[in-house]
């Protein structure tokens, strides 16, 4: 059990519920850890595959270039839009002060 | 003290001139009532799916050949962060298959400066800070509009080859001339349809690793940029002078006070998860997208200062003439009315001329100046020429001729720019000569300047009128009689 | 186990010339549905909205066109069931999530507008696990699905609420989606067809992504015949989504009943040792049955097929990853205050997601993160290349291939679900198809000596519906009486 922990140890629960913005207690911390690093050295087989001169696949499909033209299409009705918001004034969305700037 | 050398590259967004958004059809339009031009797809509704403009492909390409880039098979990306205006909490983006790379933007002074990639992308809503200074970190709550989110950019990237704030400067003019010039973006820096953001190093002169270098981001004007990185210059080697390091960082510049800040360190930095954008197929740049790309894109601003300079001196190599006349060039052809020039020329005036009245006079009135007719314009470049008006009588007719059109011939009799005759020019110059006879014979002994003297009585005398080439060949020839 | 079989509605396609002809109103259809989800939906919960407004107006509609001589579609009055995640116009979506509680989309999927155009007639949005992420139906925050076979049992996952809905006889049709099984196990554990077309034959616009090269809508029915109706229905290019193929809807009924001879059948040996007794003999059976109506039938090894669940469990985790991450409290669903925004992303995805769903997001962030991507996603999609390869190679000898549906009949409740693992587990026969794109049917074939329903599965190559039909079709008319729904409970 010690190795699977090793796998994702509850920093790196942390460090991933952070980036995800998945607010977490404590004892949820330490539970993921347990049961992520299972997952993950369950499926450990997959990392270790040879997989020289195999490249992957990020579709199915052997499309390409499927595009649209640049003509205009009715938008949405704002108000039925700034219904559904949690937060909104006037005619924009709010949220609460926001800490960093954009990256 | 240590000699040390800037080294510079520059991130520039700029937004493209389609009707539509990147990834749907709402209207892709500034400053429009906030969330009016929304739709599942660029709000980010669940369930919805994007699927790409061929105009903005088309003017990616544009872009790219442009800049002598390469076009590949690109794929897009997502980048992964949140943030308030991004619908989706990811933004659609081309991380390491971007559609243009390796290319080069020529300044015109004739030096180059390398481009790494000029990839597409997605843009984000706008968030307006409330509280405050109306400033990030002092807003008690924040509204947001996502009309921007979706707008498709194309990011150009160029390599650190630029060497100071003036090189930047010029660097970013000749971009924001291209991309004008290509029809690929309006460029207005002020609307935010070209926004730069400038990485700045320094390193001990002749050294061949860079330095650290730190990303100075809110520059929204070209004056901003070049006082921006003239100070984060000065920052950077004070603080290597005293022995410090200068940290990675991003640093915000202020325009009140004049100087780069840190912005507030984040807990870590942004990790964004790149992988390939499943909701999306490559993109191949094939014989119909190129040739769209190509289609109604005239000769580019180097070209086009080129062919001027051919013109103006018979030497079509740029930045070998040091005098006014080449930044005069870059300014007719910066203003768009190259052509006029060039069609004057055909007509028969005088390049250099026309180049130098394009350059100094109609710059006030580039837009009116575009309808000036080519032809009328070489009329009057001529009567300047052969001395029938002077330069100032030139001027003020070629004012005219912007303001309200009609025949040079006309304008000049209407503002009583008849030529005068050459008796009474004769009889004026002999008048002068009469009462100034100390300085007639200082001239007559060689001292050359002392025609100025002598020539700047028969202006007065004549109120302007007189020409003064004439009014100078007049006295030569008296003085050589 | 005390199900009782069922009357049922009897074909689509009569229901809707019945309707079309004005023999039988679409009102008078609802109503069967709308008695049968009053008598069964208490104890069973497949839906967490009834339409029943909007379902009765929808019928009036077609009953209005048909007196009009308007030909109103060829689902005409057919009652439908629609899984939570397919976006319906102000109705509420909820992907059984608490994070989308309340939420009404401003548009229709594009499957959904296919259907009403047809003149089906929605009766509500189906309860699945939340955000598609399960195979019991257990993980929606809204409670669980019960199996009509044995409602001590779940009904699989994850579109446990459709798939019960037709199996209880509420609906002769209902949809669901299926990214790596969700349609077919939980048909096989309730007795009924469902199928996952080929990946881009039916749009995804409007399909509430969970992991988005693997996602796809199908139909669940009584019959292969039903079903076979209802993808040429929906399917076929869209312009709304850029990995929908630009082909036609496929034409499948014609060719329904053209039989197996010489068809060459591929028993995928693989899956066999790590599934159930009973599983495994309906495959066997199955296999005998089509030998018996003239097709080739011969043991296959495709060892590949069994990188499908790892390769899955790294993949989908990460592609949800971030497509769950515009549910952060801004514009729509659930919010939890917080003093500044990031915050308040936090709070909200923590009280608004369940485990399961916290979990898939959290490996998917891993997979993808700085100095983990070439480990755990890039190997991933290799090792998806690697299976994809294995089914081309065995495709050039078999024309379909045969395996279990999924390793076990219905499980009891609480039984899988502390154990994400052991969940994850029931996906293993089904995940290698959403990995390749390739299109799959579970038939309902055999019952277990506890007489709960086993399902078998045909695989066939991208875009082989028609002959993967076919087989099914055959292996439906061999399959003994009582093995599949409708029942009572």
């Amino acid at each position: 059990m010690s190795e699977s922990e090793r796998l994702i140890s509850p920093e790196a629960v942390r460090h991933v519920a952070r980036l995800a913005r998945l607010a977490l207690d404590d004892d949820e911390v330490a539970l993921y850890a347990v049961q992520l690093s299972a997952i993950l050295e369950h499926f450990d087989a997959v990392r270790r595959l040879d997989t020289e001169n195999v490249p992957p696949t990020a579709h199915p499909l052997p499309i390409e270039n499927v595009l649209r033209a640049d003509t205009e299409v009715p938008s949405l009705d704002r108000a039925t839009v700034l219904a559904q918001a949690p937060s909104a004034e006037g005619d924009r969305f709010r949220v609460p002060r926001i800490m960093g700037e954009a990256p | 003290m240590t000699e040390y050398e800037t080294v510079i590259g520059l991130e520039v967004h700029c937004e493209l001139a389609t009707t539509t958004k990147l990834f749907c059809g709402c209207r892709n339009a500034f400053g429009e009532d906030p969330n009016t031009n929304i739709c599942p797809v660029c709000l980010g509704l669940p369930g919805s799916l994007p699927v790409i403009n061929r105009r903005a492909v088309e003017l990616a390409l544009r872009i790219g050949t442009a800049l002598n880039c390469t076009a590949q098979r690109s794929l897009f990306h997502r980048k992964n962060y949140f943030y308030p205006d991004m619908p989706k909490d990811y933004q659609i983006s081309q991380y390491d298959e971007p559609i243009n790379v390796d290319g080069w933007l020529e300044l015109p002074d004739g030096s180059r400066v390398g481009i790494e990639r000029a990839h597409m992308e997605e843009d984000t809503g706008k968030t307006t800070h409330v509280g405050g200074g109306g400033r990030i970190h002092e807003a008690g709550y924040s509204l947001v509009d996502y009309n921007r989110a979706g707008v498709p950019l194309v990011e150009i990237v160029s390599r650190p080859d630029i060497r100071s704030a003036a090189q930047a400067r010029a660097y970013v003019t000749e971009l924001r001339a291209i991309l004008v010039a290509t029809g690929a973006s309006d460029g207005r820096m002020e609307e935010g349809s070209l926004r730069v953001d400038a990485n700045v190093s320094v390193r001990p002169a002749r050294s061949t690793e860079f330095g650290t270098r730190c990303e100075v981001k809110n520059l929204n004007s070209l004056r901003s940029l070049q006082r921006a990185i003239d100070y984060e210059v000065a920052r950077q080697i004070e603080l290597l002078e005293s022995g410090e390091r200068v940290a990675q960082e991003t640093r915000h510049w202020n325009e009140a006070d004049g100087s780069t800040h840190a912005l507030r360190s984040k807990e870590e930095a942004n990790d964004y998860r790149y992988f390939p954008e499943p909701d999306l197929v490559p993109l191949v740049p094939d014989a119909r997208l190129l040739s769209a790309a190509a289609e109604g894109v005239g000769p580019l601003p180097a070209e086009r200062r080129r062919r001027l300079e051919a013109l103006v001196t018979g030497s079509s190599e740029p930045g070998t003439r040091r005098d006014g006349s080449t930044d005069q060039v870059a300014t007719v052809v910066d203003l768009g009315l190259d052509e006029l020039v060039v069609r004057a020329a055909d007509a028969g005036g005088d390049p250099r001329l026309a180049v130098a009245r394009v350059a100094n006079e109609a710059a006030a009135n580039a837009e009116a100046a575009k309808d000036l007719d080519p032809i009328a314009f070489a009329a009057l470049l001529k009567m300047e020429s052969s001395g029938q008006l002077s330069a100032t009588q030139s001027k003020e007719v070629l004012a005219a001729l912007i303001g309200s059109g009609g025949d040079p011939a006309q304008i000049a009799v209407r503002l009583g720019y008849e030529q005068m005759n050459s008796s009474d020019l004769d009889s004026m110059v002999g008048e002068v000569i009469a009462s100034h006879p100390e300085e007639w014979r200082r001239y007559c002994g060689g001292e050359d300047k002392v025609v100025q003297f002598l020539l700047g009585q028969v202006m007065a005398a004549s109120k302007g009128k007189a020409n003064g080439k004439l009014v100078a060949a007049a006295f030569a020839a008296r003085r050589n009689a | 186990m005390t199900a009782q079989p069922a009357p049922g509605f009897g074909a689509v396609a009569e229901i809707a010339s019945a309707v079309r002809s004005g023999e039988l109103s679409a009102r008078s259809v609802l109503e069967q549905a709308l008695r049968r989800v009053a008598e069964l939906e208490g104890d069973l919960h497949c839906f967490n909205t009834v339409t029943v407004e909007n379902a009765m107006a929808d019928a009036d509609a077609v009953d209005d066109m048909v007196r009009s001589g308007i030909d109103p579609g060829r689902l005409a009055g057919v009652p439908v069931a629609l899984k939570d995640n397919l976006c319906t116009e102000g109705i509420p979506t909820t992907c059984s999530s608490r994070i989308l509680a309340g939420w009404l989309p401003p548009y229709d999927a594009t499957a959904v507008s296919r259907l009403r155009r047809a003149g089906a007639v929605p009766v509500g949005k189906t309860n699945l696990d939340e955000f598609a992420m399960g195979s019991s139906t257990e993980n929606s925050a809204f409670g669980p699905t019960r199996n009509p076979w044995d409602t001590t049992r779940v009904p699989g996952g994850s579109s446990g609420g459709s798939a019960a809905a037709v199996a209880a006889g509420m609906v002769p049709l209902a949809f669901g989606t299926d990214t790596g099984g969700s349609i077919r196990q939980p048909a096989s554990l309730c007795g009924i067809v469902g199928v996952k077309p080929t990946y881009g034959v039916i749009s995804r616009y409007g399909l509430i992504a969970f992991a988005s090269s693997l996602d796809q809508i199908g139909p669940f029915a009584t019959t292969v015949a039903d079903a076979a109706l209802a993808l040429e229905v929906i399917a076929g290019h869209d312009p709304m989504d850029s990995t929908s193929l630009d082909l036609p809807a496929p034409t499948l009924l014609a060719s329904l009943s053209d039989g197996v001879s010489e068809l060459r059948v591929g028993i995928v040996e693989d899956f066999l040792p790590d599934v159930s007794p009973e599983c495994r003999a309906s495959v066997v059976a199955a296999g005998e049955a089509l030998a018996a109506a003239g097709a080739k039938v011969e043991d296959v090894a495709i060892p590949e097929v069994l990188l499908g669940l790892p390769a899955y469990y790294l993949i989908a985790p990460a592609e949800a990853s971030s497509n769950l991450s515009r549910y952060d409290g801004v514009r729509y669903g659930l919010r939890v205050d917080g003093p500044d925004s990031e915050t308040m992303n936090s709070r909200t995805r923590g009280e608004g997601f369940g485990a399961e769903v916290k979990r898939r997001i959290m490996i998917g962030t891993y997979a993808l993160s700085a100095g983990y991507y070439d480990a755990y996603y890039g190997q991933a999609q290799k090792a998806r290349t690697l299976v994809i390869r294995a089914f081309e190679a065995a495709y050039r000898t078999f024309d379909v291939l045969l395996t279990p549906t999924t390793p076990s009949v219905a499980f009891p409740f609480g039984s899988k679900v502390d154990d994400p693992i052991e969940m994850y587990l029931c996906d293993l026969c089904s995940i290698p198809s959403n990995l390749a794109g390739h299109p799959a049917v579970s038939v309902p074939f055999a019952l277990s000596p506890d007489g709960l329903p086993v399902g078998v599965q045909v695989l066939a190559p991208a875009l082989g519906e028609a002959l993967m039909m076919r087989v099914a079709a055959s292996l439906e008319a061999a399959a003994p009486p009582g093995v599949r729904g409708p029942v009572t409970p």
